[in-house]
């Protein structure tokens, strides 16, 4: 009995890590009908940062490992991942709706930086090399070049597919290729309830997660700012004629579920301190596996379809046999797909002949 | 015998009843229309008989064999094609592509032969492209046949998808909202293509449209739909001075 | 007449190539051109259920493994008794008959797991197509990492080198002539109809999920013999050639070249595989340009490179 709860605690943490990732996921498609494939590199940049922030001496200096520098290294690379979440739906999703100024200046400056950082191997030369760049896609796009503005979902996925290999491989280059430690910004101790030991880590992750989709859910459903996202997923165009700016809209939803999934990041690095920058591609996919099964554009869902594939693995895990354990998401996902596409808390919608 | 027979025909979406108890029976050679005020459930009618929704109760039969619950492309094997109220052509084809890829009842070429290229398929490939074009010649639109579909005049297309439905060599032809965005002399014109190609091609027809002129003019029938039910059925004259008619389309009094 | 002169011409040309290309270009390069022919199969084979039919399928390397693995296996499990029976033939003709056996189990293999995969998937729309189509080549993958008798997580080496030049862009040929005819005939046309309007083409008496399927089938078919390809090429196989990555990439390919054409398919092979082999001296940053390339293009010419450029006599493929 005590195994099987423990697998269950086990279960529920690992899927609440995933229903926070999952809910990034579903919100990019309610708003924009887009299966953002690169929230996976997000999550793996928020934990990065707070790989980085943790280790920062000024960090180190002043807060120590107390609850206070936990909540910073948090707090940070929330922030972060916030923020590059609103860099790629600025300059590669929004090009392909609306007008998007400075969108080649800034895609040319990152392969200035990246040339620079070719030729010399210095900080200086990355700069200028960006510099260049974007002097070069400014003037470009002043001589006339502008994006083609095209309805196509298809053309979004490939974008999403060219961010994230973007993200992973600028990963490799910039954080290094080889693994690195997260360190324990919050001590482990084994708590006891009876016969019953739990890692108090286990509990924290829990706790957090659950503070955040509780503070999700009340700024999806209390506050303006949440009903608009909710208008905008319904309809853009509707949404768009009630006054709405659709594209903050958009930058606020990318903004809150990169948020969520750098928290998702610094969350899983605490309980496998083993971080890569590959480490997105894996737990990406499973949190996807956990949107659609939960209903893909449904905040609700997410979070069941995150709690259940989380068990469902734990109970894989311990239970049957672990080379499957992979597989456990694919075949959930399939079965989904071809059985109720909609998942669980979804409805169907016909088209209209 | 009637060539096209709905019986007590109903359909429901979700608590909404769009079609309720329907009955509509079409003899060969009918120039029949259904009319009604809008979201009467027209196009639900037409789609309940193009296979697109299966109806809840009720048959729908052509020919005789029943037709209700099959696959759409299985409907239109049977004899049954159809234009659709927002132009569907097939925007990347020319236009004789467009009328070609409809002319493929009967036809024999196997993958085989495709890959191959065998003398067979090239043979009828050169048939379906010339009765392609004599298609098109009689909707006068073969010196338009290379261009692509979806650069042709508004009118034009219109004409196109209703030679590309003739391409299935159909029995029945379901045409929904023929006339709609045309002006007075293209609906005229459009008239007299209708009866043409009822002559012509033996057919029976079938349409919905909101165009009274067209309809009054052209059908010989019409069936009058309110909120999925029928409230009228006649020639155009009965039609025309029924009250039950003129108070579903101008309101109560 | 111009079939049969063609075919003998291109075989006579190949088999020319086939025996001094290798020492003009160099190992390395030589190797880039293998791997090029292979994602020009490939590519293709995605491309007429992508492109032509408008059906988003990105599981295609796991229709390349089934293939690669099932041609394989046939082999070197096979090739005592396979060989006993055509001991007759001399060797280099025995090494085509064993080649072009495990090929074609290799696409019947790959062509029956289209059909598993295709028959429920291909009534889902757009996304969802997409995704579970993805689902099921990882699905696949895994099953491969655990079957022992294949070589499992360790690989599948001690394959017998039995494509070359000449094999491999032979059926770069077959590829290109079986498609390009397939798309100038009624199929083709059925296939191009459900990518412009799935409604209409039911409606004129198309079955689309006849087409679709079909479509599929033959397209995982193709992806099977570029695996026997592959796999006698490499003689060593391992599921991590077959990621969701590889699919992605197979994806890019068709896209960037220019979506529905088989030129355009052909270009982004080409293009794509040289990009990614020939330029890795300059480590990770290749694919970070790579990467962002990919991004440019879509934003502005997302028609890809070959765009509306028709090298084949016009075949409705647009």
């Amino acid at each position: 009995m005590n195994t099987f709860l423990q697998q269950v605690i086990n279960g529920i943490s690992q899927g609440s890590a995933y229903a926070l990732i999952a809910l990034g996921y579903t919100m990019v498609y309610g708003v924009l009908r887009l299966i953002n494939f690169a929230h996976s590199d997000v999550y793996m940049f928020g934990a990065f940062m707070g790989y980085y922030l943790a280790n920062n001496r000024w960090v180190q200096s002043r807060l120590g490992t107390s609850p206070a520098s936990a909540i910073v290294i948090m707090l940070g690379a929330m922030i972060l991942s916030a923020g590059l979440g609103i860099l790629i739906e600025r300059f590669a999703y929004r090009p392909n709706r609306s007008a998007s100024p400075f969108t080649l200046a800034f895609w040319f400056g990152i392969l200035g930086a990246a040339a620079g950082q070719l030729i010399g191997q210095s900080f200086a030369t990355l700069v200028a090399g960006a510099g260049i760049g974007i002097l070069i896609g400014v003037v470009i796009e002043k001589a006339g070049l502008r994006p083609v503005k095209q309805d196509s979902r298809l053309g979004l996925l490939i974008i999403a597919i060219g961010v994230s290999l973007f993200l992973e491989n600028g990963g490799q280059q910039v954080f290094g290729a080889d693994p690195k430690f997260f360190p324990e910004i919050i001590p482990t101790t084994l708590m006891n309830f009876g016969s019953l030991k739990v890692d108090s880590q286990k509990l924290i992750v829990l706790g957090v997660a659950v503070v955040l989709m509780v503070l999700l859910n009340l700024l999806v459903h209390y506050t303006k700012t949440g009903k608009a996202m909710r208008a905008v997923s319904h309809n853009l165009d509707a949404a768009k004629l009630m006054g709405i700016n659709t594209d903050r809209i958009i930058a606020v939803t990318f903004a809150v579920g990169s948020a969520l999934a750098g928290a998702g990041g610094i969350l899983v690095a605490l309980l496998y301190p083993r971080i890569d920058p590959l480490m997105g591609v894996t737990p990406g996919l499973k949190a996807f596996v956990a949107a659609v099964l939960g209903g893909i554009g449904n905040i609700t869902g997410a979070m069941i379809g995150g709690l259940i594939l989380g068990l469902a693995e734990v109970m894989a895990v311990g239970y049957g046999e672990s080379t499957y354990r992979d597989a456990i998401a694919f075949i959930i996902l399939v079965l989904i797909l071809l059985l109720k596409p909609d998942g669980i808390m979804g409805k169907g919608s016909t088209e209209k002949v | 015998m009637a060539i096209l027979h709905i019986r007590q025909c109903s359909k429901r979406f979700g608590g909404l009843v769009a079609v309720k108890d329907l009955n509509m029976s079409l003899a060969p050679g009918d120039l029949y229309g259904l009319i009604g005020p809008n979201g009467a459930g027209k196009t639900t009618i037409f789609n309940l008989i193009t296979g697109v929704y299966t109806p809840d109760e009720g048959s729908i039969e052509l020919d005789g064999k029943t037709i209700h619950g099959r696959k759409p492309s299985a409907i239109a094997k049977q004899g049954m094609s159809r234009t659709f109220q927002n132009i569907r052509l097939f925007k990347s084809m020319t236009v004789l592509e467009n009328v070609q890829t409809a002319r493929h009842m009967n036809k024999k070429q196997t993958v085989f032969d495709a890959i191959v290229r065998t003398r067979s398929l090239k043979a009828e490939e050169a048939e379906i492209r010339h009765e392609g074009m004599e298609l098109l010649k009689i909707f006068s639109l073969d010196t338009r046949a290379h261009e692509l579909a979806r650069n042709l005049p508004y009118g034009s297309q219109r004409r196109l998808e209703i030679a590309r439905a003739l391409a299935t060599n159909p029995k029945v032809l379901l045409l929904d909202e023929p006339a709609a965005g045309m002006n007075p002399l293209e609906a005229i014109d459009l008239m007299h293509l209708i009866q043409f190609c009822r002559d012509k091609f033996h057919l029976t027809i079938l349409l919905v449209e909101h165009n009274m002129k067209v309809v009054m003019g052209v059908c010989e029938k019409i069936q009058v739909i309110d909120y999925g039910e029928t409230i009228a059925l006649g020639t155009p004259k009965e039609i025309r001075d029924d009250p039950k008619v003129i108070e579903a389309y101008l309101g109560g009094a | 007449m111009k079939k049969w002169l063609f075919w003998f011409s291109a075989i006579v040309v190949l088999a020319a190539m086939q025996a001094g290309v290798r020492d003009v270009i160099g190992p390395y390069y030589f190797q880039i051109l293998i791997l090029v022919g292979i994602n020009i199969i490939l590519a293709v084979s995605l491309n007429l259920i992508n492109g032509v039919t408008g059906q988003f399928s990105i599981g295609h390397a796991g229709f390349y493994a089934v293939g690669a693995y099932t041609s394989a296996s046939l082999v070197y499990y096979g090739q005592t008794s396979i060989r006993a029976a055509i001991s007759f033939l001399p060797h280099m003709a025995q090494d085509v008959v064993l080649l072009l056996l495990g090929l074609l189990a290799g696409a019947i293999a790959a062509g029956i797991a289209g059909l598993a995969v295709g028959i429920p998937s291909l009534r889902l729309r757009g996304d969802y197509l997409a995704i579970v189509t993805l689902g099921f080549g990882e699905i696949i993958r895994v099953l491969i990492l655990n079957i022992d008798a294949i070589g499992a997580s360790r690989g599948f080496s001690g394959i017998p080198l039995l494509s070359n030049f000449f094999w491999v862009y032979f059926f770069v040929l077959v590829t290109v002539v079986v498609v390009h005819n397939l798309v100038d005939s009624s199929y083709g046309r059925a296939f191009i109809s459900i990518r412009d309007d799935e409604i209409a083409a039911e409606a004129m008496g198309i079955d689309t999920t006849r087409f679709k399927v079909m479509a599929f089938v033959i397209s995982s078919m193709f992806a099977g013999i570029a695996g026997g390809l592959f796999g006698h090429f490499e003689m060593n196989l391992h599921p991590n050639s077959f990621l969701f990555t590889t699919s992605f990439y197979l994806i890019i390919m068709i896209v960037v070249g220019g979506l529905g054409s088989i030129e355009g398919a052909i270009l982004g092979a080409i293009l794509v595989t040289v990009v990614l082999e020939a330029f890795r001296g300059f480590g990770p940053f290749r694919l970070v340009n790579f990467a962002v390339l990919l991004v440019l293009i879509m934003l502005y010419r997302p028609q890809g490179l070959a765009g509306n450029w028709r090298l084949f006599r016009k075949a409705g493929a647009r």
